[in-house]
């Protein structure tokens, strides 16, 4: 019988830090491959319309841009709570609560219009976000309450109250009665970046500008390293003088007012107005990203435009050649599986044991 | 009227029973399976369609296990053999099965499904006001309450229950003493996703006879939290079920009789509640700290 043994290596390997997600990319697009042959296509066709077609056009890589301005947005604020430690998995809900805290100037207050009002927007966006991932982070910071479930279940809290919003107060008094607000006026959508060529607005330039400078954060300054001390040795940290309350507070702070920020870009660039649906899960897929990019803001850019291609990989694939959009989400639930097992090659060697093997090294050892 | 009001409330608490035993035994394990709603959606779909396609609703049960077992063992064979962060590849188990699912039923979508019906037990569910609640229910209540005294007596009257704890609360030793930890987790993560694969089979063939996606809507999230709620004990998970099943079926209850609260914000109140309840529990440190397995979540790799 065969069975895998781990070797633990003496330092993490180099060379499979860089090349593990490209690995698990691999094997992902294989298992794509396998699974569209069991769905009855042509798995060269399919991974044609998923992953080549949308790169060949001038506007739709404007739309992967406008997908992956979100998600690289989420992941990078998300690298920084799962690399401290801190498990916020509610980054979908806090992406909703920026939509709706920017949303209020331009639907409750209509008539205010200048230039003032989409970075006010901006700002109260922010601050939606970090203020929901709040509760969380101060429930786990004060009472020990576990953060994942706390963060998921205000996930569904604020789907319903930004429902809630868009069918009741907050809907549209001209729109024949349709669940949606009134269009944002002018000065609060978020510009195009050009015009005539495609939809890519401003933030896409927001989230590689956050990379850039949480990555500078983690990589250079006292700060970064404080983070990642008490993600991986909390008693280290303690030792060392850090408090890992604060760290709690600060990581989910950081990651919700991204999500926030990632939320009312997305309502004010790319849909105008607020929905009772604005996101296609884009706070689950930024986990994905978060890991495939190996929570480093670089390489969490690179991995957006891969998920992005995914998003719209899907919809080329429903159109051209009849597969369910569903599958795309399939493909990145896979994707996360592969991210995962490739990284276990960074610490360790994996060896093909038989019985026989295994018994020769414990006499050896015994001996 | 009591009455019926208690088996809605069964009903509604019999998923998350089913899915947070499950669950017990694979923390007390020591592992953390954050991938619960993703093999209960799985086991749903998978209910559904074997149901309607082999026209039973047993087998339509009985894949639901099957197929949430093999689920739960892509989970155990990245955290258990190659050792993965835990948290994360629940969370991956949790996207997947969504995922997967989604496509697999987009076929079901509208189609009528099949029920599976109660069965009554003759005599005693004739007692007044408590006999239909206790005995005249679908199988899988009475599974569910099975599952419960079949855990329980397992974890502390059985040897094999203690070996179980022993790997949950302290891996290192039990391997000293030559228990094969990784091989009792799998057990107990395949006994894990069984029971979610019957949980969610429990919503597409008892509770809504029909394939809804994301029908799960945060079920296998609640069930987790019950698993802390009860402080990983048996009996408290079943009194904790039937406390969420009666949350959820009170507020359905508002919104039917028109309560001039937002359906929205009723709908919202079992995850409120969920939130509540899970403070009220991790304030008292002392109950928390006594019942977890000190070893959850914490990766184990045999020194050799």
């Amino acid at each position: 019988m065969m069975r895998l043994e781990l070797v633990k290596r003496p330092q993490r390997s180099a060379l499979f830090s860089a090349v593990s997600p490209l690995i698990a990319l691999v094997l992902t697009v294989a298992a794509g491959a396998v699974m569209f042959s069991v769905l009855g296509k042509n798995p060269l066709d399919a991974l044609y319309y998923y992953f080549i077609d949308p790169l060949r056009e001038t506007w739709s890589l404007h739309e992967l841009a406008v997908k992956a301005a979100p998600l690289i947005l989420i992941a990078v604020g998300l690298s920084v709570c799962f690399l401290s430690n801190n498990w916020n998995i509610g980054a979908e809900g806090q992406f909703i609560a920026g939509a709706i805290a920017g949303g209020i100037l331009p639907v409750v207050f209509p008539d205010f219009q200048n230039w003032s009002v989409l970075p006010l927007m901006m700002l109260m966006g922010v601050a939606g976000g970090a203020a929901y991932a709040a509760v969380p982070a101060l429930l786990k910071a004060r009472f020990n309450t576990n953060e994942i479930l706390t963060s998921l279940m205000l996930v569904y809290v604020a789907q319903l109250f930004l429902d809630w919003l868009v069918r009741g107060p907050w809907r549209d008094p001209g729109g024949m009665n349709f669940p949606e607000t009134r269009d944002f006026h002018a000065f609060a959508i978020l510009p195009e970046l050009l015009p005539s060529a495609g939809r890519a607005h401003w933030g896409i330039v927001f989230a590689v500008v956050a990379a850039l400078v949480l990555w500078f954060v983690l990589r250079k300054t006292l700060k970064g390293f404080e983070i990642r001390v008490l993600g991986q040795s909390p008693r280290a940290g303690r030792f060392a003088g850090f408090s890992a309350p604060r760290m709690v507070v600060v990581a989910f702070l950081i990651s919700g007012g991204l999500a926030g920020l990632a939320g009312i870009s997305e309502v004010a660039g790319a849909i105008g107005q607020l929905q009772p649906s604005i996101s296609p899960g884009y706070g689950f897929t930024a986990i994905i990203v978060a890991f495939l990019g190996r929570l480093n803001p670089l390489g969490i850019v690179a991995a957006g435009f891969v998920l992005a291609l995914s998003y719209l990989g899907g919809e080329a694939a429903q159109i051209s050649i009849g597969l369910s959009d569903k599958a795309a989400r399939a493909f990145q639930g896979m994707l996360l599986f592969f991210v995962l097992g490739c990284d276990t090659l960074i610490h360790y060697r994996i060896r093909l044991a038989g019985r026989a093997t295994a018994r020769r090294r414990e006499v050896a050892q015994n001996v | 009227m009591f009455e019926s009001v208690l088996i809605t409330i069964a009903t509604a608490a019999t998923p998350l029973l089913i899915a947070a035993i499950g669950e017990l035994v694979v923390e007390r394990s020591g592992v953390l399976n954050l991938g619960v709603e993703g093999m209960m959606i799985m086991g749903a779909v998978t209910g559904f369609g074997v149901a309607i396609t082999t026209g039973s609703p047993w087998l339509g049960v009985f894949a639901a296990v099957l197929v949430g077992a093999a689920f739960s063992l892509l989970f155990g064979f990245l955290t258990l053999t190659l050792v993965t962060n835990q948290v994360a590849t629940g969370l991956a188990l949790t996207l997947l099965g969504l995922g997967i699912s989604g496509m697999i039923g987009e076929a079901f979508i509208g189609m009528p499904g099949l029920k599976l019906g109660p069965i009554a037990i003759p005599v005693l569910s004739d007692l007044p006001y408590v006999g239909r609640f206790l005995f005249a229910q679908d199988p899988l209540f009475y599974i569910s309450i099975l599952l419960v005294a079949g855990v329980s007596y397992f974890l502390f009257y059985t040897r094999a229950g203690l070996t179980l704890r022993s790997v949950g609360d302290n891996h290192d030793s039990a391997h000293a003493l030559g228990i094969r930890v990784v091989a009792v987790r799998y057990a107990a993560v395949a006994f894990g996703g069984a029971c979610a694969g019957l949980a969610g089979a429990y919503l597409s063939l008892v509770y809504t006879p029909q394939w809804i996606e994301n029908m799960t809507a945060g079920r296998g999230w609640i069930a987790l939290a019950l698993v802390v709620f009860a402080s990983w004990r048996p009996w408290r998970v079943l009194a904790g079920a039937y406390l969420f099943g009666a949350v959820s079926i009170g507020q359905l209850h508002a919104q039917v009789i028109g309560v001039s609260i937002p359906s929205q914000f009723l709908s919202a109140l079992p995850y409120l509640a969920t939130i509540v309840v899970l403070v009220l529990i991790s304030r008292n440190r002392r109950l928390t700290m006594v019942n977890t397995p000190s070893c959850l979540g914490r990766p184990f790799v045999p020194a050799r």
